[in-house]
Protein backbone atom coordinates (compact mmCIF):
# COMPACT_ATOMS: atom_id res chain seq x y z
CA UNK A 1 0.00 0.00 0.00
CA UNK A 2 1.55 3.30 -1.23
CA UNK A 3 0.22 6.83 -0.23
CA UNK A 4 -1.26 9.13 -2.99
CA UNK A 5 1.83 11.91 -3.51
CA UNK A 6 2.27 14.66 -1.56
CA UNK A 7 4.80 17.56 -1.09
CA UNK A 8 7.42 16.69 1.77
CA UNK A 9 8.57 19.71 3.77
CA UNK A 10 11.69 19.32 6.61
CA UNK A 11 11.61 22.41 8.48
CA UNK A 12 14.32 23.04 11.53
CA UNK A 13 12.53 25.59 12.95
CA UNK A 14 8.53 26.29 14.22
CA UNK A 15 8.05 29.59 12.54
CA UNK A 16 8.96 27.95 9.24
CA UNK A 17 6.88 24.78 9.94
CA UNK A 18 3.84 27.09 10.71
CA UNK A 19 4.17 29.23 7.69
CA UNK A 20 3.87 26.10 5.41
CA UNK A 21 0.60 25.44 7.14
CA UNK A 22 -0.75 28.87 6.58
CA UNK A 23 0.40 28.67 3.13
CA UNK A 24 -1.76 25.12 2.37
CA UNK A 25 -4.43 25.56 5.28
CA UNK A 26 -6.08 21.91 5.99
CA UNK A 27 -4.37 20.66 2.70
CA UNK A 28 -1.23 20.44 4.96
CA UNK A 29 -0.43 18.13 8.13
CA UNK A 30 3.00 17.67 10.35
CA UNK A 31 4.66 14.62 10.70
CA UNK A 32 5.57 13.18 14.08
CA UNK A 33 6.59 9.74 14.15
CA UNK A 34 4.34 9.10 11.58
CA UNK A 35 2.93 6.07 13.42
CA UNK A 36 -1.42 7.23 13.04
CA UNK A 37 -0.90 9.68 9.87
CA UNK A 38 0.61 6.82 7.52
CA UNK A 39 -1.58 3.99 7.91
CA UNK A 40 -4.09 6.56 7.07
CA UNK A 41 -2.72 7.85 4.48
CA UNK A 42 -2.36 4.23 3.02
CA UNK A 43 -5.72 3.71 3.26
CA UNK A 44 -6.44 6.85 1.37
CA UNK A 45 -8.67 7.69 4.70
CA UNK A 46 -6.34 11.14 4.54
CA UNK A 47 -6.03 12.90 1.89
CA UNK A 48 -3.41 15.71 2.21
CA UNK A 49 -0.82 17.27 -0.18
CA UNK A 50 1.90 18.50 2.01
CA UNK A 51 3.19 16.76 4.96
CA UNK A 52 5.57 18.92 6.98
CA UNK A 53 8.12 16.68 9.13
CA UNK A 54 8.89 17.98 12.64
CA UNK A 55 11.81 15.74 13.23
CA UNK A 56 14.72 18.50 12.36
CA UNK A 57 12.76 20.85 15.14
CA UNK A 58 15.10 20.53 18.34
CA UNK A 59 12.88 22.25 20.47
CA UNK A 60 10.33 19.69 20.36
CA UNK A 61 12.64 16.88 22.02
CA UNK A 62 13.00 18.55 25.04
CA UNK A 63 11.76 17.44 28.67
CA UNK A 64 12.57 19.88 31.07
CA UNK A 65 11.21 18.78 35.34
CA UNK A 66 11.38 22.38 37.03
CA UNK A 67 10.40 22.48 40.23
CA UNK A 68 6.82 20.85 39.69
CA UNK A 69 6.31 21.65 36.36
CA UNK A 70 7.54 18.98 33.76
CA UNK A 71 7.16 19.92 30.28
CA UNK A 72 7.41 17.34 27.54
CA UNK A 73 8.22 18.37 23.96
CA UNK A 74 5.83 17.02 21.36
CA UNK A 75 8.35 15.14 19.37
CA UNK A 76 9.43 13.22 22.76
CA UNK A 77 8.91 8.99 21.67
CA UNK A 78 7.07 7.01 23.76
CA UNK A 79 11.02 5.01 23.89
CA UNK A 80 12.19 8.23 25.11
CA UNK A 81 9.57 9.05 28.22
CA UNK A 82 9.77 5.38 29.02
CA UNK A 83 13.61 6.03 29.73
CA UNK A 84 13.76 9.03 30.88
CA UNK A 85 14.55 8.80 34.60
CA UNK A 86 13.72 12.31 35.39
CA UNK A 87 10.10 11.87 34.35
CA UNK A 88 9.99 8.71 35.96
CA UNK A 89 10.30 10.22 39.52
CA UNK A 90 7.92 13.36 38.55
CA UNK A 91 5.04 11.66 36.99
CA UNK A 92 5.61 7.69 37.41
CA UNK A 93 2.31 6.77 35.38
CA UNK A 94 3.44 8.08 32.33
CA UNK A 95 5.79 5.33 32.46
CA UNK A 96 3.09 2.86 33.27
CA UNK A 97 0.82 3.75 30.59
CA UNK A 98 3.56 4.39 27.72
CA UNK A 99 4.56 0.71 28.47
CA UNK A 100 1.35 -0.27 27.21
CA UNK A 101 1.37 1.65 24.11
CA UNK A 102 1.64 -0.33 21.32
CA UNK A 103 4.72 -2.42 20.95
CA UNK A 104 8.60 -1.31 20.92
CA UNK A 105 9.21 -0.75 17.52
CA UNK A 106 6.29 1.63 17.56
CA UNK A 107 7.64 3.22 20.62
CA UNK A 108 10.83 4.02 19.13
CA UNK A 109 8.84 6.40 16.71
CA UNK A 110 5.72 7.13 18.06
CA UNK A 111 5.86 10.06 19.64
CA UNK A 112 3.91 11.88 22.93
CA UNK A 113 2.97 14.83 20.61
CA UNK A 114 1.26 12.65 17.89
CA UNK A 115 -0.41 10.79 20.72
CA UNK A 116 -2.25 13.29 22.30
CA UNK A 117 -2.81 15.36 19.37
CA UNK A 118 -4.40 13.35 16.61
CA UNK A 119 -7.83 13.08 19.07
CA UNK A 120 -8.08 9.26 18.23
CA UNK A 121 -10.21 7.87 20.91
CA UNK A 122 -8.16 4.93 21.08
CA UNK A 123 -4.54 6.92 21.70
CA UNK A 124 -3.80 6.26 25.41
CA UNK A 125 -2.19 9.75 26.04
CA UNK A 126 -5.15 11.58 25.69
CA UNK A 127 -7.00 9.87 29.19
CA UNK A 128 -3.93 10.03 30.68
CA UNK A 129 -3.56 13.72 30.40
CA UNK A 130 -6.91 13.90 31.53
CA UNK A 131 -6.31 12.57 34.50
CA UNK A 132 -3.41 14.60 35.09
CA UNK A 133 -5.11 17.54 34.54
CA UNK A 134 -2.21 18.10 31.49
CA UNK A 135 -1.73 21.57 29.35
CA UNK A 136 -1.32 21.89 25.89
CA UNK A 137 0.72 24.57 24.63
CA UNK A 138 -0.35 25.21 20.55
CA UNK A 139 1.96 27.69 18.59
CA UNK A 140 0.37 29.37 15.33
CA UNK A 141 1.36 32.22 12.95
CA UNK A 142 -0.96 34.46 16.18
CA UNK A 143 2.01 33.08 18.67
CA UNK A 144 1.10 30.42 21.49
CA UNK A 145 -1.09 29.60 23.71
CA UNK A 146 -2.57 27.26 26.17
CA UNK A 147 -5.75 24.70 26.31
CA UNK A 148 -6.53 22.66 29.02
CA UNK A 149 -6.10 18.66 28.25
CA UNK A 150 -9.61 18.35 29.43
CA UNK A 151 -11.13 21.19 26.99
CA UNK A 152 -9.20 20.38 24.00
CA UNK A 153 -10.73 17.11 22.58
CA UNK A 154 -14.44 18.11 20.72
CA UNK A 155 -15.61 14.98 18.97
CA UNK A 156 -13.12 11.92 17.38
CA UNK A 157 -10.57 13.74 15.63
CA UNK A 158 -11.59 16.77 16.36
CA UNK A 159 -9.90 19.25 18.63
CA UNK A 160 -9.05 22.89 19.69
CA UNK A 161 -5.98 22.72 17.52
CA UNK A 162 -6.74 24.96 14.77
CA UNK A 163 -5.69 23.75 10.94
CA UNK A 164 -2.63 26.18 11.53
CA UNK A 165 -1.58 25.10 14.76
CA UNK A 166 1.20 22.83 16.19
CA UNK A 167 0.98 21.57 19.25
CA UNK A 168 4.22 22.34 20.65
CA UNK A 169 4.45 21.01 24.39
CA UNK A 170 2.81 19.36 27.02
CA UNK A 171 2.86 20.74 30.59
CA UNK A 172 2.13 18.77 33.51
CA UNK A 173 2.09 18.91 37.12
CA UNK A 174 5.49 16.44 38.79
CA UNK A 175 2.99 14.34 41.64
CA UNK A 176 3.82 12.07 43.99
CA UNK A 177 0.02 10.99 44.67
CA UNK A 178 -0.73 6.44 44.11
CA UNK A 179 -1.38 5.97 40.44
CA UNK A 180 -1.90 2.91 38.14
CA UNK A 181 -3.03 3.14 34.08
CA UNK A 182 -4.90 -0.06 33.66
CA UNK A 183 -5.55 -1.25 29.88
CA UNK A 184 -7.65 -4.61 28.32
CA UNK A 185 -6.66 -4.83 24.54
CA UNK A 186 -7.10 -8.19 22.27
CA UNK A 187 -3.84 -8.52 21.59
CA UNK A 188 -0.35 -6.52 21.54
CA UNK A 189 -0.83 -3.28 19.64
CA UNK A 190 -4.46 -3.01 19.74
CA UNK A 191 -5.69 0.07 20.99
CA UNK A 192 -7.93 -0.25 24.16
CA UNK A 193 -11.31 -2.33 24.71
CA UNK A 194 -11.10 -0.02 27.79
CA UNK A 195 -8.60 1.74 29.75
CA UNK A 196 -8.31 3.87 33.37
CA UNK A 197 -5.97 5.89 34.73
CA UNK A 198 -5.92 6.72 38.28
CA UNK A 199 -4.50 9.36 40.46
CA UNK A 200 -5.08 9.60 44.11
CA UNK A 201 -3.76 11.35 47.27
CA UNK A 202 -4.57 10.03 50.70
CA UNK A 203 -4.20 11.06 54.24
CA UNK A 204 -4.55 9.34 57.29
CA UNK A 205 -5.92 6.62 55.47
CA UNK A 206 -8.83 8.60 53.89
CA UNK A 207 -8.75 9.35 49.90
CA UNK A 208 -7.70 13.75 50.13
CA UNK A 209 -7.85 13.69 46.16
CA UNK A 210 -8.66 11.39 42.75
CA UNK A 211 -8.20 11.99 39.62
CA UNK A 212 -10.11 9.48 37.29
CA UNK A 213 -10.26 9.30 33.38
CA UNK A 214 -11.29 6.08 31.04
CA UNK A 215 -10.04 5.60 27.28
CA UNK A 216 -11.72 4.70 24.36
CA UNK A 217 -15.30 4.48 25.90
CA UNK A 218 -16.24 7.77 23.86
CA UNK A 219 -15.96 9.61 21.01
CA UNK A 220 -13.11 11.48 23.16
CA UNK A 221 -11.20 10.69 26.30
CA UNK A 222 -13.49 10.94 29.38
CA UNK A 223 -12.79 12.82 32.92
CA UNK A 224 -14.65 11.56 35.56
CA UNK A 225 -14.96 14.30 38.06
CA UNK A 226 -17.73 12.19 39.59
CA UNK A 227 -15.72 9.09 40.20
CA UNK A 228 -12.90 11.05 41.46
CA UNK A 229 -15.42 12.83 43.93
CA UNK A 230 -16.86 9.23 44.87
CA UNK A 231 -13.72 8.36 46.60
CA UNK A 232 -12.70 11.49 48.69
CA UNK A 233 -13.31 11.60 52.26
CA UNK A 234 -13.86 7.55 52.14
CA UNK A 235 -11.06 4.92 52.82
CA UNK A 236 -11.15 3.70 49.13
CA UNK A 237 -12.97 0.72 50.48
CA UNK A 238 -15.20 -1.75 47.96
CA UNK A 239 -18.57 0.65 49.00
CA UNK A 240 -16.57 3.41 47.52
CA UNK A 241 -15.20 2.20 44.56
CA UNK A 242 -18.54 0.24 43.70
CA UNK A 243 -19.70 4.08 43.50
CA UNK A 244 -16.75 5.21 41.62
CA UNK A 245 -17.30 2.84 39.16
CA UNK A 246 -21.22 3.54 39.00
CA UNK A 247 -20.48 7.70 38.52
CA UNK A 248 -18.02 6.82 35.63
CA UNK A 249 -20.59 4.49 34.12
CA UNK A 250 -22.65 7.22 34.16
CA UNK A 251 -20.06 9.81 32.40
CA UNK A 252 -19.09 7.19 29.16
CA UNK A 253 -20.13 6.64 26.22
CA UNK A 254 -19.27 3.41 24.59
CA UNK A 255 -19.88 2.52 21.01
CA UNK A 256 -20.28 -1.35 19.88
CA UNK A 257 -17.04 -2.18 17.21
CA UNK A 258 -15.27 -5.33 16.88
CA UNK A 259 -13.71 -4.66 20.36
CA UNK A 260 -17.39 -5.71 21.55
CA UNK A 261 -20.88 -4.38 21.97
CA UNK A 262 -21.70 -2.12 24.46
CA UNK A 263 -22.56 -3.86 27.63
CA UNK A 264 -19.07 -5.58 27.00
CA UNK A 265 -17.44 -2.20 27.21
CA UNK A 266 -18.78 -1.64 29.98
CA UNK A 267 -18.42 -4.54 31.88
CA UNK A 268 -14.74 -4.43 31.12
CA UNK A 269 -14.45 -0.24 32.11
CA UNK A 270 -15.58 -1.44 35.56
CA UNK A 271 -12.86 -3.96 35.71
CA UNK A 272 -9.98 -1.82 34.75
CA UNK A 273 -11.04 1.22 36.56
CA UNK A 274 -12.00 -1.44 39.98
CA UNK A 275 -7.98 -2.81 39.05
CA UNK A 276 -6.56 0.72 38.96
CA UNK A 277 -8.47 2.49 42.14
CA UNK A 278 -7.33 -0.52 44.11
CA UNK A 279 -3.76 -0.02 42.80
CA UNK A 280 -3.53 3.49 42.78
CA UNK A 281 -4.21 3.39 46.75
CA UNK A 282 -1.66 0.42 47.29
CA UNK A 283 0.65 3.11 45.89
CA UNK A 284 -1.12 6.68 47.91
CA UNK B 1 5.35 15.55 -7.48
CA UNK B 2 9.18 16.33 -7.08
CA UNK B 3 11.25 14.01 -6.72
CA UNK B 4 13.48 14.08 -3.40
CA UNK B 5 17.53 13.15 -3.08
CA UNK B 6 17.75 10.46 -0.73
CA UNK B 7 20.96 9.53 0.91
CA UNK B 8 21.10 6.18 2.91
CA UNK B 9 23.76 4.04 4.27
CA UNK B 10 22.98 0.42 4.58
CA UNK B 11 25.12 -1.94 5.72
CA UNK B 12 28.06 -0.15 5.87
CA UNK B 13 27.23 1.01 2.15
CA UNK B 14 25.80 4.62 1.06
CA UNK B 15 23.32 4.72 -1.72
CA UNK B 16 21.95 7.79 -3.18
CA UNK B 17 18.93 7.84 -5.27
CA UNK B 18 15.79 10.65 -6.53
CA UNK B 19 12.68 9.12 -4.71
CA UNK B 20 9.32 10.58 -4.57
CA UNK B 21 8.13 12.07 -0.94
CA UNK B 22 5.44 8.90 -0.99
CA UNK B 23 8.17 5.85 -1.59
CA UNK B 24 8.35 3.90 1.52
CA UNK B 25 11.48 2.89 3.71
CA UNK B 26 10.61 -0.94 2.84
CA UNK B 27 10.07 -0.56 -1.09
CA UNK B 28 13.36 1.61 -1.45
CA UNK B 29 14.84 -1.44 0.55
CA UNK B 30 13.62 -3.73 -1.23
CA UNK B 31 13.00 -2.31 -5.10
CA UNK B 32 15.93 -0.42 -5.34
CA UNK B 33 18.53 -1.33 -3.58
CA UNK B 34 17.69 -5.29 -4.06
CA UNK B 35 17.98 -5.95 0.03
CA UNK B 36 15.06 -8.01 0.31
CA UNK B 37 15.63 -9.86 3.68
CA UNK B 38 13.17 -7.22 5.82
CA UNK B 39 9.68 -8.92 4.50
CA UNK B 40 6.73 -6.94 3.38
CA UNK B 41 4.23 -8.42 6.05
CA UNK B 42 1.34 -6.91 7.09
CA UNK B 43 1.91 -3.58 5.79
CA UNK B 44 0.47 -2.17 9.14
CA UNK B 45 2.97 -1.97 11.41
CA UNK B 46 1.85 -4.65 12.92
CA UNK B 47 3.86 -8.22 12.12
CA UNK B 48 7.47 -6.50 12.27
CA UNK B 49 8.64 -8.54 9.16
CA UNK B 50 9.68 -5.50 8.21
CA UNK B 51 12.11 -4.24 11.27
CA UNK B 52 15.51 -2.85 10.07
CA UNK B 53 17.90 -0.82 12.48
CA UNK B 54 17.35 2.99 12.20
CA UNK B 55 19.97 5.28 14.03
CA UNK B 56 20.80 2.29 16.26
CA UNK B 57 16.40 1.90 17.01
CA UNK B 58 14.32 -1.20 15.60
CA UNK B 59 11.73 0.38 13.12
CA UNK B 60 9.27 -1.07 10.97
CA UNK B 61 10.17 0.03 7.57
CA UNK B 62 6.38 -0.05 6.37
CA UNK B 63 5.57 2.74 8.26
CA UNK B 64 8.75 5.35 7.27
CA UNK B 65 8.85 7.01 4.22
CA UNK B 66 12.36 7.18 2.71
CA UNK B 67 12.44 11.00 2.17
CA UNK B 68 11.80 10.40 6.80
CA UNK B 69 14.81 8.56 6.67
CA UNK B 70 17.28 10.68 4.31
CA UNK B 71 20.80 10.69 6.20
CA UNK B 72 19.93 7.76 8.32
CA UNK B 73 22.58 4.20 9.15
CA UNK B 74 20.08 1.37 8.66
CA UNK B 75 20.90 -1.87 9.12
CA UNK B 76 19.45 -5.21 7.77
CA UNK B 77 19.74 -8.93 7.95
CA UNK B 78 22.01 -8.75 5.36
CA UNK B 79 24.25 -6.90 7.61
CA UNK B 80 24.90 -9.14 10.08
CA UNK B 81 26.98 -12.55 8.82
CA UNK B 82 30.86 -11.63 8.82
CA UNK B 83 33.63 -13.28 6.85
CA UNK B 84 33.79 -15.38 9.83
CA UNK B 85 30.53 -16.48 9.43
CA UNK B 86 26.96 -16.12 10.67
CA UNK B 87 26.13 -13.85 13.71
CA UNK B 88 26.04 -15.59 16.79
CA UNK B 89 21.87 -13.99 17.03
CA UNK B 90 21.45 -16.47 13.58
CA UNK B 91 23.62 -18.87 14.74
CA UNK B 92 21.43 -19.91 17.71
CA UNK B 93 18.41 -18.96 15.59
CA UNK B 94 19.68 -22.45 13.57
CA UNK B 95 21.14 -24.03 16.29
CA UNK B 96 17.62 -23.82 18.37
CA UNK B 97 15.39 -23.95 16.11
CA UNK B 98 14.22 -20.76 16.18
CA UNK B 99 12.25 -20.65 12.80
CA UNK B 100 10.55 -22.84 10.79
CA UNK B 101 9.05 -21.25 7.43
CA UNK B 102 11.42 -18.01 8.15
CA UNK B 103 9.73 -15.30 6.82
CA UNK B 104 9.49 -13.34 10.17
CA UNK B 105 12.94 -14.52 11.03
CA UNK B 106 14.74 -11.36 9.34
CA UNK B 107 13.30 -9.18 11.66
CA UNK B 108 13.17 -11.28 14.55
CA UNK B 109 16.90 -11.31 14.37
CA UNK B 110 17.06 -7.56 13.55
CA UNK B 111 14.99 -6.64 16.42
CA UNK B 112 16.93 -9.22 19.06
CA UNK B 113 20.10 -8.09 18.32
CA UNK B 114 19.23 -3.98 19.34
CA UNK B 115 17.45 -5.66 22.32
CA UNK B 116 20.26 -7.51 23.18
CA UNK B 117 22.56 -4.27 22.44
CA UNK B 118 20.55 -2.34 25.08
CA UNK B 119 19.52 -4.99 27.25
CA UNK B 120 22.30 -7.93 27.22
CA UNK B 121 21.08 -9.94 30.12
CA UNK B 122 17.22 -9.94 29.97
CA UNK B 123 14.94 -12.42 31.65
CA UNK B 124 12.70 -14.53 29.51
CA UNK B 125 9.93 -12.04 30.07
CA UNK B 126 11.82 -9.01 29.04
CA UNK B 127 12.87 -11.02 25.93
CA UNK B 128 9.08 -11.84 25.45
CA UNK B 129 7.99 -7.99 25.88
CA UNK B 130 11.01 -6.73 24.09
CA UNK B 131 9.75 -9.25 21.01
CA UNK B 132 6.21 -8.40 21.02
CA UNK B 133 6.42 -6.32 17.80
CA UNK B 134 6.98 -9.27 15.80
CA UNK B 135 4.59 -11.86 15.22
CA UNK B 136 5.82 -15.55 14.05
CA UNK B 137 2.37 -18.04 12.78
CA UNK B 138 4.96 -21.21 13.19
CA UNK B 139 6.91 -21.74 16.10
CA UNK B 140 4.77 -20.73 18.98
CA UNK B 141 7.76 -17.92 19.63
CA UNK B 142 8.85 -20.39 22.50
CA UNK B 143 12.29 -21.51 20.07
CA UNK B 144 13.02 -17.93 19.00
CA UNK B 145 13.12 -17.08 22.88
CA UNK B 146 15.12 -19.81 23.77
CA UNK B 147 17.55 -18.68 20.50
CA UNK B 148 18.04 -14.96 22.02
CA UNK B 149 18.42 -16.11 25.42
CA UNK B 150 21.34 -18.64 24.09
CA UNK B 151 22.30 -15.91 22.20
CA UNK B 152 22.56 -13.63 25.09
CA UNK B 153 24.54 -15.81 27.20
CA UNK B 154 27.03 -16.65 24.15
CA UNK B 155 27.53 -12.62 23.63
CA UNK B 156 28.05 -12.26 27.47
CA UNK B 157 30.63 -15.12 27.46
CA UNK B 158 32.86 -13.35 24.47
CA UNK B 159 32.65 -9.85 26.00
CA UNK B 160 33.78 -11.42 29.39
CA UNK B 161 36.63 -13.34 27.37
CA UNK B 162 37.45 -10.25 25.92
CA UNK B 163 37.47 -7.98 28.90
Amino acid sequence: MIPSGFEYHRPSDLPTAVKILDEHGDEARVLAGGHSIIPMMKLRMADLSHLIDLQDVASLKEVSVAGDTVTIGAMVTQAELISNDALAKAAPILREAALQIADPQVRYVGTVGGNVANGDPGNDMPGLMQCLGATYVLYGSDGEREVDAREFYEAAYMTARADNEILTHIKIKATTAGYAYEKQKRKIGDYATAAAAVLIEQSGGKVTSASIAMTNLSDTPIHSTGAGDALVGTACDAAAISSAIAAMQADILPNEDNRGPIEFKRHVAATMLRRAIERAWSRA
Amino acid sequence: MSKMHIKLTVNGQEHEMLAEPRELLIHTLRERLNITGPHIGCETSHCGACTVDLNGKSVKACTVFAAQANGAEIKTIEGFAGPDGLHVLQDKFREHHGLQCGFCTPGMITRAYRLLQENPNPTEEEVRFGMAGNLCRCTGYQNIVKSIMAAAAEMNTAKEAAE
